[in-house]
């Protein structure tokens, strides 16, 4: 008995620290439910579908927001994803021993910085260098929707390049830890058949390929609630445009903006449901993909149930 | 996996205990702490005001906390703070959500200036409320428009677009600035209105003064709006206007006091008063008080004499911190209107 009660304590109390976070998760959807109640109420579901957003005469709809977010989240996606997954493969697989640690260090370094300090950034450096890159865009480019707008430098694109560049370690870093635990029969099993370094690295992707989506959705994750940086560079105007060029707005930034200067009930209720709205987002993005890495676990997931 | 749903709850839970706040603080051994929030434009002023004070008086200690107008009065209403600070006047609705009588007192003014970005040009800008409505309505669009020109004689002006640069963030500058362009433009009153955050029909949004001014320095072809506190410290460039008595006023604190000093003569009693576009020759056009919120009747009346012999030293000694801080001081009119009104405080 002596010796099974601290094990009775730590399982209780790590049960309780569990129990705790769920029970937070909870409270943050009722409480956020309750703030907003008076905007439930007197929009409904339209709040979902309105491009209204006008305090003034309190009329607010939320969609030019759930567009920008999950907009700039995908774009900055696409554009991060290869180059963290370039990145891990690199530093796992190819790269000399030598060049490893400083690698890591200066990609995790990324991670380190502020978003405040990333929007600086933004604005004084990559904002103008994304001007001169719309200023040269050729004509008929600027001619499809994807393109169309005036060259501001403000807007979607820097919105989602910045993402991609604060989404990169956190992609990187957990693709590199679930390649670091494939093991290493996997690639001398390729090579024994003969494989080139090319397709060797192909089974190791293969064999990790649940705990590289989790290394995906981490960042998607990252970008959906990045709030400060991308403020700073979108030019915060609710539309809904497909044009990278265009400016535009998402959830997080809205609250960010609005909210110390809402003093009127409604307004506020309006900027909670905001916050419920992303609330609800995250938690299908993050049972989809948990979905996705469930059906994908068919063969050999282990490295990616260790780490997703 | 783990971060998603970890991130984004943290951001929830920070936004909305906002609405909470600390308690007001507690008189012990004679001391006596006072809290108050409330608006982010007055900040550096009140926090000099508060720190000279509490040299005057080393047993009065007055904390701020500058949160928004918004929040300030939403802790006044809910009793969490002991005075609030707003750079708008309360609504009716607000006021009457609040448990008692509210005492508004204008504490110093300030200004906001058109500030631009066009490359090349010779002199000055010029302009007058209509044209600013119509830029920030998107019907003028060309540095060349004849709008421009007219109030421009002489300036080579180019034909690039206008980039429309506002403050995406709610702010009591915005309240400023709009209140001005629905006061002489009823196009733009009837698509924008009045408010801290409104609906713009064009342009990008910068947070803060400071993203509005990074903005427009950035973008070639742009104009936005600032704080006049602001500009005058990063020595930015702005554009004189034209008030309702026809002469071209570039912002100054004089200027803005004089605006305040025509307001003066016909003060309402609850110094609740717009100063955009207000009469007088010298008078700055897009101008504004800010003001401290005081219950009349307060529960703690230890507290209430001490926060009524502070507001008597702000009023009057206090005013002149104002200029070395780019604020605008209170012409000594409405200060005399302010000390009579201030007896309305229940401090016993």
């Amino acid at each position: 008995m002596n010796l099974r009660s601290p094990d009775l304590g730590f399982r209780l109390s790590a049960g309780a620290f569990a129990l705790a976070l769920a029970a937070i998760v909870v409270a943050i959807g009722v409480e956020l439910t309750r703030q907003s109640w008076l905007s439930i109420t007197e929009f409904g579901f339209d709040f979902w579908r309105s491009s209204e957003w006008d305090p003034v005469s309190g009329e607010f709809g939320a969609l030019p927001f759930i567009w920008g977010t999950l907009y700039s989240s995908f774009a900055a996606l696409l554009i991060a994803t290869p180059v963290a997954l370039g990145i891990a493969i690199f530093i796992s697989e190819l790269s000399p021993s030598w060049l490893r640690t400083p690698l890591v260090f200066l990609t995790e370094l990324l991670a380190a910085i502020p978003s405040i300090v990333y929007g600086l950034w933004g604005i004084f450096v990559l904002v103008p260098a994304v001007r001169s890159l719309q200023m040269v865009t050729p004509e008929f480019l600027r001619q499809l929707p994807l393109f169309s707008g005036p060259p501001l430098g403000i807007g979607m694109l820097s919105a989602a390049l910045i993402l991609a560049i604060m989404v990169v370690p956190f992609t990187s870093a957990v693709a590199r830890e679930v390649l670091r635990t494939v093991p290493n029969t996997q690639r001398e099993g390729a090579y024994a058949l003969g494989a080139t370094r090319f397709e060797a690295i192909r089974a190791v992707m293969f064999y990790a390929r649940t705990g590289i989506v989790g290394a995906i959705m981490l960042g998607f994750g990252r970008a959906l609630g990045e709030t400060m940086a991308v403020t700073m560079v979108i030019g915060n105007n609710p539309q809904v445009s497909a044009s990278l060029f265009s400016p535009q707005h998402t959830m997080a930034a809205v609250i960010a903006n609005e909210f110390t200067e809402a003093a009127d009930d409604l307004y506020l209720h309006a900027l909670i449901e905001i916050g419920l709205v992303l609330f609800v987002i995250t938690l299908v993005v993050n049972a989809l993909s948990r979905l996705l890495i469930w059906t994908m676990a068919g063969g050999g997931g282990t490295a990616a149930r260790a780490k997703a | 996996m783990r971060l998603p749903g970890l991130v984004l709850p943290v951001l929830l839970v920070s936004a909305v205990a906002c609405g909470g706040g600390a308690p007001s603080g507690s008189e012990d051994g004679g001391a006596i702490d006072i809290n108050g929030a409330g608006a982010t434009f007055p900040y550096p002023i009140y926090s000099k005001w508060f720190f000279e004070y509490h040299a005057l008086r080393p047993d009065v200690r007055i904390n701020y906390q500058s949160i928004g107008s918004g929040g300030g009065i939403r802790q006044l209403t809910n009793r969490t703070v002991f005075f609030g600070a707003s750079d708008g006047p309360m609504t009716e609705d607000q006021i009457a959500a609040a448990p008692g009588a509210i005492l508004h007192l204008p504490t110093v003014l300030g200004a906001v200036v058109p500030i631009y970005n066009v490359p090349g040009l010779a002199a000055d800008l010029r302009f007058d409320g209509t044209l600013l409505a119509d830029i920030y309505l998107g019907t003028v669009t060309k540095w060349n428009d004849p709008a421009i020109a007219r109030l421009n004689p002489g300036v080579a002006l180019p034909a690039d677009d206008i980039v429309v640069v506002h403050r995406s963030d709610g702010s009591g500058t915005t309240f400023v600035f709009v209140d001005f362009l629905s006061k002489v433009s009823p196009a733009f009153r009837e698509r924008v209105g009045v408010a801290t955050a409104v609906s713009w029909p064009t342009g990008v949004g910068g947070k803060g003064n400071e993203g509005v001014a990074g903005l427009v320095s950035q973008t070639p072809g742009s104009i936005g709006y600032v704080e006049l506190v602001y500009a005058e410290q990063n020595r930015i460039a702005h554009g004189a206007v034209r008030n309702a008595a026809g002469a071209f006023i570039r912002a100054s604190p004089a200027a803005v006091t004089a605006a305040a000093a025509e307001a003066a003569a016909n003060m309402p009693a609850d110094f609740r008063v717009s100063i955009t576009n207000a009469p007088g020759e010298a008078a700055y056009p897009i101008a504004s008080f800010t003001w401290l919120l005081l219950y009349e009747q307060p529960e703690d009346k230890a507290r209430s004499r001490a926060m009524v012999e502070f507001m008597r030293w702000a009023l009057t000694d206090g005013q002149q911190h104002c200029e070395a801080l780019g604020y605008a001081p209170l012409p000594p009119e409405v200060v005399s209107l302010e000390l009579a009104a201030l007896e309305r405080v229940a401090v016993s």
